[in-house]
């Protein structure tokens, strides 16, 4: 039920356009479509807020427009030192909070000791708003982060989790299946140039379709995420290893999977029609049938 | 010349003395008839007959593409042809009331343009020396001369040959739009109209996907277009319209003519042959009213005799410059029709001529039979499907019944399908290799990530010209010119055109590497089709497919050098790419793999073979490895020879034929360096080590790249000649010499072939100034090389040469025209729903998915695990028959033979029912040596393996290659087994429970049991116990 067709998609990405990165907005998208999984919606709502954002980002980073955030900020802020003003005024301007939090906070920097502050000094802040010198911009940096959905350390390091969670899934699912494999680390320490997360050792069939290779995505495969990862990753393991699997845990544009007969398969899920090479069962069969035959 | 022939002709000269004159080896070159005072020249005689059966036959010849044999150009002395040659030649009407071509009916003038040139052949009377080569149909769409034009003189205003003014391209029904019409893509309206009926939309458990039918032939997904789902197709189903259908075969034939017919930027034209196909693409139009041929109106037959004499022995002496053009000329004349009424002027010429009513279709019918009856056994080697339109031919049946039965016959022993099904077409990567890719193999950081890119890049070039190469209009150096540029110039920053060169070499090799018809490669095109359809249907698929977008014309068997498939990208590439390290890069290694190839297949098959007799007894199994090796060795070095001579002449390439002074220029500098290959001492070589069967046809697509100077260079010119001797010496088919006559037979075919293109001169069949500079050797008695080893048959010869489909073609043609009214070549096709076959197709997708995955598995692991696995197989395998032999097979002859004594020592004891008995309990045993066998394959396989393979090899693989192997040997043992002991009835399925074997298949049996034992050749069919008795 995770592929979805290019309508169904559509008609959730309609959706999508009036919401904001809240839990609430999730709520609402959920009972809208309660048919569909719970991290297939947040996973498409995700990919569609990011790319609302890389549109309209270059409106907010502009020079004037966030010293003009900075002053709305202090300003607020010293008149209500307790209340979320940054949360508010990122909801208001329609900005991601964590991306306002990291602007601001980037101009407060500035501020302090005049140069640009570095990336890390910046990252690492956000991650862990205690280090801010100021206490009242670190509370409102907290705010910012733990309520987006989409941006933020917190949703990468979700993000992550999940994403790994998913390749020791499939690893599981490998040697429960009795399917010897290479992983990413190891192909690397072999020298290979481009490594996918999983190198079958003996390849299998799925679907009527040899498997060479696997990669795992936890997210939704939509057009964009998924013609870049073709230019990125997979047509580069084709170029190096021949046909393999891709799976989408949270679901694809059905009409994606039409590189099939050209070697790259999607699922969204670890396939249940495997087939290996079973020699076997054949050379024990092939002398009896022969056997049976004559008689 | 016309002196010889008409003085035979009234047979003032023994025809005899002629014949064995022809016959003669070289050093004979003159014959001298004193009565006449005639002295004639092997060189002169044997292109005067072949013109002036051409000249004869021109009138009647108004179909197929003309056959010019390439003749001489350059003007002899008159003193050589003794004189009075044009009376002599324009007296004597044999096919034809009237031969001047200026006199013909103008209604069939303008038909017959093309055909004239047959005519125009007439090489030595002095005043007739108006000979103009082939006219080849270039891509501009001109008409060019090839073999120059001295010497058109006065005939020209008098036999007012087509200029190029009077041809009309557009005159469709002249120049039909056949695949490489020469016309605009306003010319390509489609002569021949195929109505696709609507398939059922609705096929229960068929996904759309499968259903070719409803796909666009246009799609660009994959290559083999038709077979691949549209994207639309998957979800909804909905098919396109029929007529968007019809749109998109319309575009595609557009597309196809444009392709053959637009001429390209490239001022490298010429060595782009593909485009410059000869293809006079004749529709068979027959006349409405045409002569039926009767043997009883045959006149001349005394002098047709003598003439299909001395033709048949010029064929045979391989006296011509190609003998199957020479086949399709008379297979042409076969099939020619001619008007039946003639108009006025010609009655009256012909009434000049006083054989007037000549009929002249009897007199080509009854030629063209006598001439098959002479070279049956040439013809005999021709496709089944050749062999069964020949003999179900009407004119063969009337003129000669018992040609009629023994082709009949023939036919069962025709192996050979013409397939035109290329490679399969799921493009497999080549696999990255840590031992040759990682970054320890390169000299930079920079390099290894450069070469990253590279080798995406030229994926995605590859993927891109797989899509859209045949759409309309589309262009290689303007769809990817500039990307592939830029990887070449980054690659010269980097330093790695050697790594770049071995991919680009493997991707060509696993492509463009001959038509695997087994297809056990693991590149099927789709499972579901091929459980659909199975190999064979997936190749009628693709035939269905080319008829579909591409109207069969009759070509002829001479068509130029092309990249046919996947060949057209690398060569495109390579033209796009220029760079000049990369080609040096590719020379190298091309150079070393062919010499390498020469090499490996002199050490490995033969001494096998040679040591075969004593050591090994499994004739059958082996001798089909030996040759799927050889042709597998064979295929490989034609395309790596083919891509060499390319990259080697490319710098020389020019459209036009240069000046003779240019050339001389050229001549004088090239002839300074030193050639990319040493192909004269190659050829040398191989003729005296015996291995001609594989260099020589290696050395042909290496030669069919020349350039026009090149033939001329001392180095070339003197392999040419070598050729030429050697064909004429070593190759002659009625020859029982030490060569196999399939062998023969692939060696005149391509050198046949190779005579007959545009680039080689004219001049080289007939004359000494190639043959001089060359000597044929004799070759090493002792070796024992491969010409001695019957290694081609006929499917190979048939990969090998295409063209020789052509006979097909044109008899198809001649049977369709006969009955069908509209005259086109091909029936009308009626796409129908094709039903999915149940369990046996589902049983045999399934078998395919193993194979497939078995080769896949190989595919990512290094290459010497692959040849562990095949060799480790081998030699159990065989080593399980031996074991049989010794013990089990042993025994149960021991059993067998006491029985037998022990019966036939008993009171009335009925000899035929012991045997029965007997039979039935040796063979019920017999069947075990296959569960022994196999039981000792895989005790065996595994130990070796686990020796064999590094130490570091990980279990799993390590247990796939020990199955992989336990399977192959088991295969190997059990079908010698199953073929030589257990008779044929056991292997051969669908069986029934009631079938049992029958009493001479036991007999049969019995007799391999003994054979296999006492090692004794049996060569008659026993028929009793008592000889049975003998045996032991």
């Amino acid at each position: 039920m995770m592929r979805l067709s290019r309508a169904e998609y559509k008609e959730i990405v309609r959706w999508t356009e009036k919401l904001r990165p809240t839990r609430r907005c999730m709520k609402i998208l959920k009972d809208k479509f309660p048919s569909h999984s719970q991290s297939t919606l947040l996973s498409i709502f995700s990919l569609e807020y990011q790319k609302w954002i890389k549109r309209t980002f270059s409106r907010h980073h502009v020079p004037d427009v966030i010293e003009s955030y900075y002053q709305r900020y202090l300003s607020e802020a010293k008149a209500q030192p307790t209340a979320p003003v940054l949360l508010e005024l990122a909801n208001e301007v329609d900005l991601s909070p964590a991306l306002m939090a990291r602007i601001i906070l980037d101009r407060f920097l500035q501020g302090q000791d005049g140069g640009m502050p570095s990336k890390s000094v910046l990252n690492s802040m956000l991650k862990e708003p205690s280090l801010i010198p100021d206490q009242i911009l670190a509370s409102n940096v907290y705010q910012c982060t733990i309520n987006d959905c989409c941006y933020g350390p917190l949703v990468d390091c979700i993000k992550h989790a999940i994403g790994h969670e998913h390749e020791v899934l499939l690893r599981e699912k490998l040697k429960e299946k009795n399917l010897s494999f290479l992983d990413e680390n190891h192909l690397r320490t072999m020298g290979y140039d481009k490594t996918p997360d999983i190198i079958l050792e003996v390849p299998v069939a799925v679907e009527g379709h040899i498997v060479h290779w696997i990669e795992s995505k936890a997210s939704f495969g939509d057009d964009q995420s998924h013609q870049t990862y073709l230019n990125e990753q997979f047509w580069s393991y084709w170029n190096r290893f021949g046909p393999g699997l891709v799976i989408y845990w949270y679901g694809f544009i059905g009409e994606l999977d039409c590189q099939r007969d050209r070697g790259i398969l999607l699922k969204d899920c670890f396939p249940t029609d495997i087939v290996t090479l079973c020699h076997a069962t054949q050379q024990d069969r092939s002398p009896e049938s022969q056997n049976k035959d004559k008689e | 010349m016309a002196a010889l022939l008409e003085s035979l002709l009234s047979q003032k000269v023994d025809i005899i003395k002629v014949v064995e004159w022809l016959k003669s080896a070289g050093d004979e070159d003159k014959l001298s008839i004193s009565e006449l005072g005639l002295t004639v020249h092997k060189e002169e005689f044997v292109p005067f007959l072949l013109n002036f059966l051409r000249e004869q036959s021109s009138q009647a010849l108004t179909h197929g593409p003309a056959t010019p044999a390439k003749t001489p150009s350059r003007p002899r002395p008159a003193s050589a042809s003794g004189g009075n040659g044009t009376r002599a030649a324009s007296r004597v009407q044999l096919f034809s009331p009237s031969f001047v071509p200026a006199s013909r009916p103008s209604g069939s003038e303008r038909r017959g343009g093309q055909r004239i040139m047959l005519g125009d052949y007439m090489v030595s009377p002095p005043d007739f020396q108006h000979r103009r080569g082939g006219h080849y149909i270039d891509e501009t769409g001109g008409r060019r001369s090839v073999r120059g034009g001295e010497g058109y003189g006065r005939i020209i205003e008098q036999v007012s040959p087509p200029s190029v003014g009077q041809l009309n391209f557009n005159n469709l029904e002249e120049f039909p739009p056949v695949g490489s019409s020469p016309i605009s893509p306003a010319a390509s309206k489609p002569t021949r109209r195929i109505n696709p009926t609507p398939v059922s939309a609705e096929r229960p458990r068929s996904k759309p996907k499968t259903c070719f039918t409803s796909t666009p032939f246009s799609k660009p997904s994959s290559p083999l277009s038709g077979v691949v789902p549209l994207e639309g197709s998957m979800t909804g189903g909905s098919s396109l319209s029929l007529q968007e259908e019809r749109e998109l075969l319309k575009k595609e034939k557009t597309k196809r003519a444009q392709q053959v017919g637009s001429p390209q930027p490239s001022s490298l034209e010429p060595c782009t042959p593909t485009k410059t196909v000869l293809k006079t693409g004749s529709k068979v139009t027959p006349e409405q009213q045409t002569t039926c041929p009767e043997p009883s109106k045959v006149t001349f037959s005394l002098e047709l005799d003598l003439l299909v004499e001395l033709y048949s022995t010029c064929i045979s002496e391989n006296l011509v410059p190609n003998i199957f053009l020479e086949l399709f000329f008379v297979m042409q004349l076969l099939t020619s029709r001619s008007p039946h009424t003639h108009d006025d002027e010609q009655e009256s010429l012909c009434a000049a001529h006083s054989h007037s009513g000549v009929q002249p279709v009897h007199n080509c019918v009854y030629f063209a039979v006598k001439v098959l009856e002479n070279q049956f056994q040439l013809v005999a080697h021709l496709d089944k499907c050749t062999l069964r339109l020949l003999a179900e031919n009407e004119r063969v049946a009337s003129f000669s019944p018992h040609l009629r039965d023994l082709l009949t016959q023939a036919q069962d022993k025709s192996t050979a399908k013409v397939t035109e099904l290329y490679l399969s077409t799921f493009i497999h990567s080549v696999p990255f290799q840590p031992d040759t890719d990682n970054r320890s193999n390169f000299s930079s950081d920079k390099a290894f990530h450069i070469f990253k890119k590279q080798r995406d890049i030229f994926y995605e070039v590859l993927r891109e010209w797989e899509d859209f190469h045949k759409e309309p209009g589309w262009n290689f150096d303007t769809a990817l010119g500039n990307r592939i540029r830029g990887m070449m110039s980054q690659m010269t920053s980097a330093g790695n055109h050697s790594h770049f060169a071995r991919l680009f070499l493997k991707q060509l090799i696993q492509m463009c590497k001959g038509p695997r018809v087994n297809s056990t490669s693991g590149d099927a095109p789709d499972a579901d089709l091929l459980g659909m359809l199975g190999a064979e249907g997936l190749g009628r698929l693709k035939r269905l497919e080319e008829r579909l977008i591409q109207p069969h014309g009759v070509v002829g068997p001479c068509s130029p050098p092309s990249f046919p498939g996947y060949q057209e990208f690398f060569r495109d590439f390579l033209q796009a790419a220029s760079c000049c390290q990369l080609n040096q890069h590719l020379q190298d290694s091309l150079c070393q793999q062919l010499l390498q190839l020469d090499e490996v297949s002199i050490l490995s098959p033969p001494a096998s073979i040679c040591e075969r007799d004593k050591e090994e007894e499994e004739e059958d199994g082996d001798m089909e490895q030996q040759k799927q090796r050889f042709s597998s060795v064979l295929l490989l070095a034609r395309l790596l020879a083919k891509f060499l001579g390319f990259i080697s002449f490319l710098p020389y390439q020019t459209s036009e034929k240069p000046s003779r002074e240019i050339q001389d220029t050229a001549i004088a500098l090239r002839s300074k360096s030193v050639p990319v290959l040493d192909v004269c001492a190659v050829l040398r070589n191989s003729i005296r080590r015996r291995h001609t069967i594989l260099t020589v046809p290696w050395l042909v697509e290496f030669l069919s790249m020349l350039d026009f100077i090149g033939p001329r260079l001392l180095c070339y010119r003197t392999t040419l000649g070598t050729l030429l001797l050697f064909a004429c010496r070593k190759l002659v088919l009625d020859r029982c010499e030490e060569m196999c006559y399939l062998n023969k037979l692939l060696m005149v075919s391509v050198l046949g072939w190779l005579f007959q293109i545009p680039v080689i001169p004219e001049d080289i069949f007939f004359t000494s100034e190639f043959t001089e500079v060359a000597k044929v050797e004799e070759s090493d008695i002792n070796v024992a090389g491969l010409d001695c080893i019957p290694l081609v048959d006929q499917q190979l010869l048939y990969t090998c040469c295409p063209f020789l489909g052509e006979f097909r073609k044109l008899l198809a043609a001649f049977v369709s025209g006969s009955t069908a009214k509209s005259g086109g070549i091909i029936r009308k096709i009626t796409p129908t729903s094709a039903e999915l076959k149940d369990t046996p197709a589902a049983h045999r997708s399934q078998q395919k998915l193993q194979v497939d995955l078995e080769q896949a598995f190989f595919h990512n692991q290094p290459p010497s695990l692959r040849r562990t696995v095949e060799f480790v197989a081998e030699r159990v395998g065989s080593n399980a028959v031996k074991h049989m032999k010794a013990t089990l097979v042993n025994e149960l002859v021991g059993r067998g033979e006491k029985m037998l004594r022990d019966g036939l020592g008993s009171p009335n004891s009925n000899p035929s029912k012991l045997n029965d008995s007997i039979c039935a309990q040796l063979c019920d045993a017999g069947l075990e040596a296959l569960a022994r066998a196999t039981r000792f394959c895989c005790e065996k396989s595994p130990e070796a393996i686990r020796i064999l393979l590094p130490h570091e090899t990980s279990p799993t693989v390590l247990a796939t290659s020990e199955n992989i192997t336990k399977r192959l040997a088991t295969e190997k043992a059990c079908s010698w087994l199953s073929a030589n002991i257990t008779g044929n009835y056991i292997a051969v399925g669908p069986r029934t429970d009631k079938e049992l074997p029958t009493g001479s298949q036991l007999l049969t049996l019995l007799q391999k049991v003994g054979e296999t034992l006492s090692c004794r050749k049996v060569r008659q069919r026993e028929t009793s116990v008592i000889k049975l008795h003998r045996i032991y």
